[in-house]
């Protein structure tokens, strides 16, 4: 009886392998503020390769706690370029890996139209219950609104007001649901086709906080997929690049 | 060791949790009662829509409560028109989330307690002229304690160990809405490990003191 079974199970190896090698997939661990333009980008990517993307969206600090617990992801971009870089260090990445995918841009944003005015005085004004933050200790965005805030000398004013929202999607959605009457989101997700789709926003002038890069790098766990080096490459490519571009990032 | 944020945190949960078991005492025990008493064919919905949050997931009830409570859902019209503004990121809006949430955990067991007590000692009580709301504090009441206990306890540490609902409607706020589950969940998130430990051990100690003291307190049969 044992016999027959590791005969099965050898045949159904070797039937499986082929199947195995053939859909080819990886692990992509995506910053929250990039969802959209890497559901488009990942979309194109398997029309072109024919492999499959499975995406896992969240905040980049979560990402990088999962990461170094094993958590299977191959390809990893990131809302900042510390976290990839620490991952370097630590030796968890393909060598020479590392790469900036985008530049973001924080922007406050109001679902109501015509709430936030093109010069953001509307944080001096004051008049608002509630203003939506990413988690500035997790978050790039949160940090950069922080640091705006700041220097505009007005963050001890508009701190009591601050909800935190665990990553830059549900900033949003406390924004979207007019719980919150605005906040600071990441541009790409209120932007698409180069333009502001709804609501109202100021795009916070890049002096008043630091370049947000977004590096991406593939993970020690991706070494061996080509895959994986495939989707970095389509990444840097121009079809890539159209769809980064028309949701409001930088290169 | 705790710091300030975490103790602030602890406070702040704990007063939910006794807020929150309060209301649902005061709001259960009317629920539980019809539910034992009824012969309506509308015991088993009410029954089920009060079971619900034993099934759904805290995403489910918090995505509803938060558009629900927000200024463009009936809810949230409401408070607003009483000139109370919006619920969710206050207090009083964990308060509620918590009540639909930890609502099982009280109807369900007075209810059982209440079932126990039997028709015949109503009749009993009845027959020595007692009024409805006389045999209900001095019979009813006395003979399922045991079940107000458990309910108690219960709802309780369920507020205690909700973490879900709170992230979305929470929207994090120190001493307003940070309570300690996610308190933990941003020490892990900022690889705060050392906090987290202990803040976790804190949880897993007063959860298992509190399963511990319902499954061998005498004579009371488990929670079923």
């Amino acid at each position: 009886m044992k016999r027959v079974f590791a005969k099965l199970l050898s045949g159904g190896a070797l039937v499986l392998a082929p199947v195995l090698a053939q859909a080819a997939e990886v692990q992509v661990a995506v910053a929250a503020n990039f969802t959209a333009p890497m559901q488009k980008i990942a979309a194109e990517f398997e029309k072109a390769s024919g492999h499959r993307v499975l995406l896992s969206y969240g905040a980049t600090g979560k990402f990088y706690a999962q990461i170094i617990n094993g958590a299977p992801f191959e390809v990893f971009l990131a809302a900042d370029d510390r976290t990839p870089a620490r991952l370097e260090s630590e030796g968890r990445i393909v060598p020479g890996s590392r790469f900036t995918y985008a530049i973001g841009k924080l922007v406050l944003w109001s679902a109501r139209e015509g709430y936030v005015d093109p010069q953001g005085e509307i944080l001096r004004r004051g008049g608002f219950r509630h203003v939506a933050i990413a988690s500035p200790k997790t978050a790039p965005y949160g940090a950069a609104a922080i640091e705006a805030l700041t220097r505009l000398g007005l963050l001890d004013a508009v701190q009591p007001k601050f909800v935190t929202g665990e990553n830059i999607s549900q900033t949003y959605q406390f924004i979207f649901t007019g719980n919150a009457e605005l906040g600071f989101v990441a541009l790409s997700q209120v932007m698409e086709e180069g333009r502001v789709t709804g609501g109202s926003a100021w795009l916070v002038p890049t002096d008043l906080y630091p370049e947000i890069r977004q590096d991406a790098v593939i993970l020690s766990r991706g070494a061996r997929n080509p895959v994986a080096v495939e989707l970095v490459e389509f990444l840097k490519g121009e079809k890539a690049r159209a769809i980064i571009r028309a949701y409001g990032y930088e290169f | 060791m705790l710091t300030e944020v975490d103790l602030a945190a602890i406070r702040l949960t704990l007063k939910l949790a006794t807020v929150t078991t309060v209301i649902l005492l005061i709001v259960g025990t009317p629920i539980a009662w019809w539910l034992a008493r009824t012969r309506s064919k509308w015991k088993g919905v009410v029954g089920a829509v009060v079971a619900l949050p034993l099934v759904l997931p805290p995403t489910v009830l918090g995505f509803y409560l938060l558009v629900a409570m927000g200024p463009n859902g009936p809810v949230g019209r409401f408070t607003e028109s009483l000139g109370l503004g919006t619920l969710p990121f206050t207090f009083p809006g964990l308060v509620v989330a918590s009540v639909f949430y930890s609502l099982p955990f009280v109807v369900q067991p007075v209810q059982n307690a209440f079932e126990a007590v039997g028709e015949r000692m109503l009749e009993a009580a009845a027959t020595l002229r007692a009024g409805p709301l006389d045999t209900f504090f001095s019979v009813v009441v006395p003979l399922a304690r045991p079940g107000f206990v458990t309910a108690a306890v219960l709802g309780f540490a369920h507020t205690v160990g909700e973490f879900g609902v709170v992230l979305m409607i929470g929207g994090n706020i120190p001493e307003k809405t940070r309570v300690v589950s996610v308190q933990i969940y941003d020490h892990v998130e900022a690889l705060e490990y050392a906090e987290a430990h202990l803040l976790s051990a804190g949880m897993l100690a007063f959860s298992f003191v509190v399963l511990l003291f319902l499954y061998t307190r005498k004579g009371v049969r488990a929670w079923k």
